[in-house]
This record gives C-alpha cells, sequence and structure tokens, in this order.
C-alpha cells in the first residue's frame, strides 16, 4: 500500500500557524513522526495559510529535506495550480521520486492541464509520478460511468504522451458522506475502482483522500478504516491518509494480509510499516 | 507480428552476503564467499539480474558418524575421526566451497560430546582450511544453547553461518553472533510464517537482517521436495516483490535429507541399480530441483553428487 502522510497541509492549524510564523521544527517532526509510521510519501499543501503561494511551497520543501537526519521520503506536492507544483519541484531533491498532486483531465480555464503535469513529471526524472482525478471541466461526476470514462481518458492521454501508466494515480474522488444524497457515493467509487483496476496492464494505481469520506461526522477515524479495508479490496493500492492513526495503520496491515499481499507472521502488525517501505 | 515483452521485472532484491573474514579483516580465512544479489527468479530476467551464483558447503561432522550408509561412509571412512583431515580432504579433492561443521556428536542421544570437544575441532577444521565455515548445532536446543556460543568464540571475527535459530529458541545464539561478528541461520519447520516471524525477533534484538541467512527444514525427492521447492519459491517472490523481512539468501541441507531416503541409502535393492550410483544420484536430484526454485548455499555429502551439481550451477549461471 502506497500511504501519502496528509499531515503537512495549510489546512491544520499547527501547520499554518508554522508556516506564518516559519517554524521549521514543527513541519520537520511531522515529517519525521510520518515517516517513522510508515509513509510512503509526505504530503505538501500550502493551503490558506500564505498569499505567496509558491514561495511558502518552496519553503515547506526545503525544510522538510532539511529535517535531523536528512528526510528522505518522497514527497508528493500537493496543489492544483501548476505554477506552484513547479516551484515545489524548482528545490526539490526527486531523486527517491515525487508525487504531482493532483490534475483534472481538463479545465474550462485550462483544457490542456493534464499534459502540463505529465510534462513536469517528465522533466523531474523517471521516478516522478501523477495523481490525476477523474474530473473534467463539467466538475466532479457523480455516478461510476462518468468516473471511469474520465478516467480511461486519462491513461489514453498518458499512453499517447508515453507515461507509464505505472506512473499513474487515479484518483476517483471521494466525497464527504454526511451530505445529503451523499451515501451512495461510496458504492459508486467502489463499482469505478472495479473497472479503473482494468484499464490497462500494468494498470495504474487507484488512491483516494481517504478522510474526505468523514469530513464532518461522527467516528470519523472508523468510517475512515473501514472505508479503506473496502476499497482495498476493490483494488485501491494507495491513500493520502493519516498515518499516525495507528488504528488505520492496523486496517491496511491486516488487509494486505488477508490479500496474500503480505506474507503473515505473528508479528505482522508490528513490521508493516518497516516493509510497506 | 512482434513477440510481446512478457519478462517479469521486480522491486526487490536478495541481500547480498560475504562469509569469511580475510586477515585483513580480522580473521584467518584465506577465501570468501559471496552469494546473493538476485533480481529475479532463476532463469528469469537478464544475466544481470542472476546474482550470484549458489555454492555449494559439504558436510563434516565432528564426530564419526554411525548410520551413514556404505556407499556415502566408503568416501570418508579414512578422516572420520579427524575432521580436520575430513575438511581438508572437501576442499582439496572435491572443491567444497565451504565447510559446514555439524555438531551432531555433542547431541545427548549421541556422543554427548562436551563444549570443549566442539570447540577443539572447531580449531582444528579452521586451521585445517581456509573457506568459510558454516557452524551448525546438533538440534537439541539445550545442548545447543550450552556448546554454540563456546564454538562461536572459537571462531569469533571469522564471519561464519552460525545456526540455528528457531522461533522458540533463538536469544542466545542471537546474542552471541552479533558478539562474534557471525551470520546467523534461522530455521523454519517448512512453514513461512515462521521463516519471517523468526526473522522479525532476532532483528528486534538488533540482529541486522543483513546477517541472516532462512533454512526451512529440507524435503528430499520423494520425501516432501514439492513442499521445500514451493516454499522456497514463495519466499523468493516475496523477496522480489519487496518484502524485506524475507529478502535474506536461503541454506538448504541436501544432503542429510537426500540420504534418509530408503532409495538412496539401501544397499540390498538389486531392482534398483547399484547403490554406489543411486544415493549421488538422488542426491544431485534434490539439489538440482531446489536450485530452481531459488537457493544460495546447499549444504552436500556425496563428492559425485556434488560434481554434478556443480557442473549444472556454472551451466545455468554462465
Amino acid at each position: 500500500m502506497i500511504l501519502i502522510a496528509e499531515r503537512i497541509n495549510g489546512m491544520f492549524k499547527d501547520v499554518k500557524q508554522a508556516i506564518q510564523e516559519k517554524n521549521r521544527k514543527v513541519i520537520q517532526d511531522l515529517a519525521n513522526k510520518q515517516t517513522d509510521a510508515g509513509a510512503s510519501y509526505l504530503d505538501v499543501n500550502v493551503g490558506t495559510a500564505a498569499a505567496d503561494q509558491e514561495g511558502t511551497m518552496q519553503w515547506l520543501v526545503e525544510t522538510i529535506q532539511s529535517a535531523k537526519g536528512g528526510c528522505s521520503t518522497p514527497l508528493s506536492l500537493d496543489s492544483q495550480k501548476p505554477n506552484v507544483i513547479a516551484a515545489g519541484l524548482k528545490v526539490i531533491n526527486a531523486e527517491n521520486g515525487v508525487l504531482l498532486n493532483s490534475t483534472p483531465l481538463n479545465k474550462k480555464t485550462d483544457e490542456e492541464i493534464l499534459d502540463k503535469y505529465i510534462e513536469m513529471a517528465n522533466q523531474a526524472g523517471p521516478k516522478a509520478c501523477i495523481i490525476a482525478l477523474t474530473m473534467d471541466k463539467n466538475g466532479v461526476p457523480q455516478d461510476t460511468d462518468t468516473r471511469v470514462a474520465i478516467a480511461a481518458d486519462i491513461v489514453t492521454k498518458a499512453m499517447e504522451k508515453g507515461f507509464d501508466a505505472q506512473r499513474l494515480f487515479i484518483d476517483p474522488i471521494v466525497l464527504p458522506l454526511k451530505v445529503p444524497n451523499a451515501q451512495v457515493q461510496p458504492g459508486n467509487i467502489l463499482a469505478a475502482m472495479d473497472q479503473i483496476r482494468f484499464l490497462s496492464d500494468p494498470p495504474p494505481h487507484i488512491t483516494v483522500g481517504l478522510s474526505n469520506i468523514s469530513q464532518g461526522a461522527a467516528e470519523r477515524s472508523l468510517i475512515n478504516r473501514v472505508f479503506l479495508a473496502m476499497a482495498m479490496s476493490h483494488g485501491l493500492d494507495s491513500a493520502i491518509a493519516d498515518v499516525l492513526d495507528e488504528d488505520l495503520m492496523n486496517v491496511v496491515a491486516a488487509s494486505d494480509m488477508l490479500m496474500n499481499k503480505q506474507i503473515y507472521s505473528d508479528s505482522f502488525l508490528k513490521v508493516y510499516k518497516t516493509v510497506n517501505k | 507480428m512482434p513477440v510481446p515483452e512478457v519478462a517479469d521485472s521486480f522491486t526487490g532484491q536478495i541481500n547480498q552476503i560475504t562469509l569469511g573474514a580475510a586477515k585483513a579483516e580480522g580473521g584467518s580465512r584465506t577465501k570468501t564467499v559471496t552469494v546473493g544479489g538476485a533480481k529475479n527468479v532463476v532463469y528469469g530476467g537478464s544475466f544481470d539480474d542472476a546474482g550470484e551464483k549458489p555454492v555449494i558447503a559439504m558436510d563434516v561432522l565432528d564426530s564419526k558418524p554411525h548410520d551413514w550408509p556404505g556407499a556415502l561412509a566408503e568416501q570418508y571412512k579414512n578422516v572420520f575421526d579427524s575432521p580436520g583431515d575430513w575438511a581438508k580432504k572437501c576442499v582439496q579433492e572435491f572443491g567444497a566451497e565451504l565447510i559446514c561443521l555439524k555438531f551432531d556428536g555433542i547431541h545427548p542421544d549421541r556422543q554427548n560430546r562436551d563444549a570443549a570437544h566442539a570447540v577443539k575441532v572447531t580449531e582444528q577444521v579452521l586451521r585445517a582450511v581456509g573457506v568459510p565455515l558454516v557452524l551448525w548445532g546438533c538440534g537439541n536446543d539445550e545442548k545447543d544453547n550450552a556448546v554454540m556460543p563456546k564454538v562461536s568464540g572459537a571462531a569469533k571475527g571469522e564471519k561464519c553461518l552460525l545456526g540455528t535459530i528457531k522461533q522458540d529458541n533463538y536469544k542466545s545464539l542471537t546474542a552471541i553472533a552479533l558478539a562474534d561478528g557471525h551470520f546467523l541461520i534461522a530455521e523454519a519447520p517448512l512453514d513461512i510464517n515462521i521463516a519471517k516471524q523468526i526473522n522479525i525477533l532476532a532483528s528486534d534484538m538488533g540482529f541486522p537482517l543483513g546477517r541472516i541467512v532462512m533454512f526451512q527444514a529440507t524435503g528430499a525427492l520423494g520425501y516432501g521436495v514439492e513442499y521445500a521447492y514451493s516454499i522456497q519459491e514463495r519466499q523468493r517472490l516475496a523477496a522480489l516483490t519487496g518484502d524485506k523481512m524475507m529478502a535474506m539468501p536461503v541454506i538448504c541441507d541436501v544432503g542429510y535429507e537426500s540420504w534418509r531416503a530408503k532409495e538412496a541409502k539401501l544397499a540390498d535393492a538389486p531392482g534398483w541399480g547399484p547403490a554406489e550410483n543411486r544415493g549421488p544420484m538422488w542426491e544431485a536430484a534434490t539439489a538440482v530441483c531446489l536450485l530452481q526454485a531459488g537457493v544460495d548455499i546447499i549444504r552436500m555429502r556425496h563428492p559425485k553428487a556434488v560434481e554434478t551439481v556443480r557442473k549444472f550451477i556454472s551451466e545455468i549461471w554462465s
């Protein structure tokens, strides 16, 4: 399971404050803690903390990379704006990989946005990957078929550009459960995953912003981890998630075991974090 | 129509280890042996992915064996009482890359020899040959815990392969191997889950994963080789797909297991062909089978079988 750790995000109060005060320690502690917890990538999102998004992205990347012991966990540069991603890429060490997070198929204001992300990923090196949302200029689809159709367009476009499907993470977009009429969405997303994993061979990765599902709901952690287990059985092999939630990590470890992706051992929970990297 | 590229590629790699310490490294070995490093299954991928050639460790017993079949005993009867000469014979005459010194004689149900004896034999063999040693206890936990730490100490700094640790008896040997700079054999009873667990247990004690070699109780041809094969293969695939707790090189005990088979040891069986060929064939067939599942060190006994297997190895790893 490829886990993208979600905590370095300007939407969280502590991170927002750290960005405003240029407090490197808060960011570096989060980087190290999430790495120790088993993160495959560290998501980096400037949120709404600063007006200068490009500069803030660069400050975050440099701060994380200079963490004690030299944090070498690859980063996931999280922005819908190509210029913010590009700014991050300028200062990043992408040797271990980097994830460009994320782009829709296209936008009303920018038909070619996916091409731009592919171009940036290619320039960042052979290990650079992209998260592409099943979303286009008409917005976020509510049904299964449109999600799959957009995913197919994304895969096709990547192939045309010679961009390996294994460098592509398709995100079928998880919506909050606690919104009127949204309870059909989890089922639609799972059905979409069933089809997305057959779009190419080898298939693209499938990822979700997991915590979205429980936005505003009670028992958030429980909802997150049950949905995670369900989605993993439908082909989900990555998630942007709270890796510091130990119960959640235990569900990942147990699900991997149940799907025969890890060989069972009595210490499987303990060892998962090291084996996963 | 072009032929599609179907070769599998893997993200993981078998750990590469070098047994034996030369003088410069604080030991007295004149040769070292490197195994592991495979990035693909046997015969899979390009030659660069094949890793190091598997090696043969020939068995030398600390005490004269009383139950070896005639066809096997014949080869060593002049050196049975001198493990040093026995080891020298295996290296000089039969080209053994490693010597596996097996302490059967310390077992309470056999000669019940003491630690002083085991240490003396270890020193003799270290003096007699320059190849790296495998130091293998008798299988009785209590006796091994009492004797093997002394054996380990006698070979301190030689980077031997010491064993075996098991799920319910690993602490003494792990601690001493760590202190004396040896490698460890982690034993599992044909059980892949326990194999992983024992690696984790040793690692929890601070023993580096890169100094562990895995051992699954081997089954000979006709006596469970298919179980051993499928487990070795699954271990190898897990390692190649990135499971670091399974990325250790593997040792198997072909000599002992093959010569337990009645087809190998029965002297009086006219319908089965001459006994002097049957045993070596049984041993070689078992070894060749397991080699294809992905093993790195094979313990063997009969020189004819060793010759056959070495030829096979040089043909597929070249």
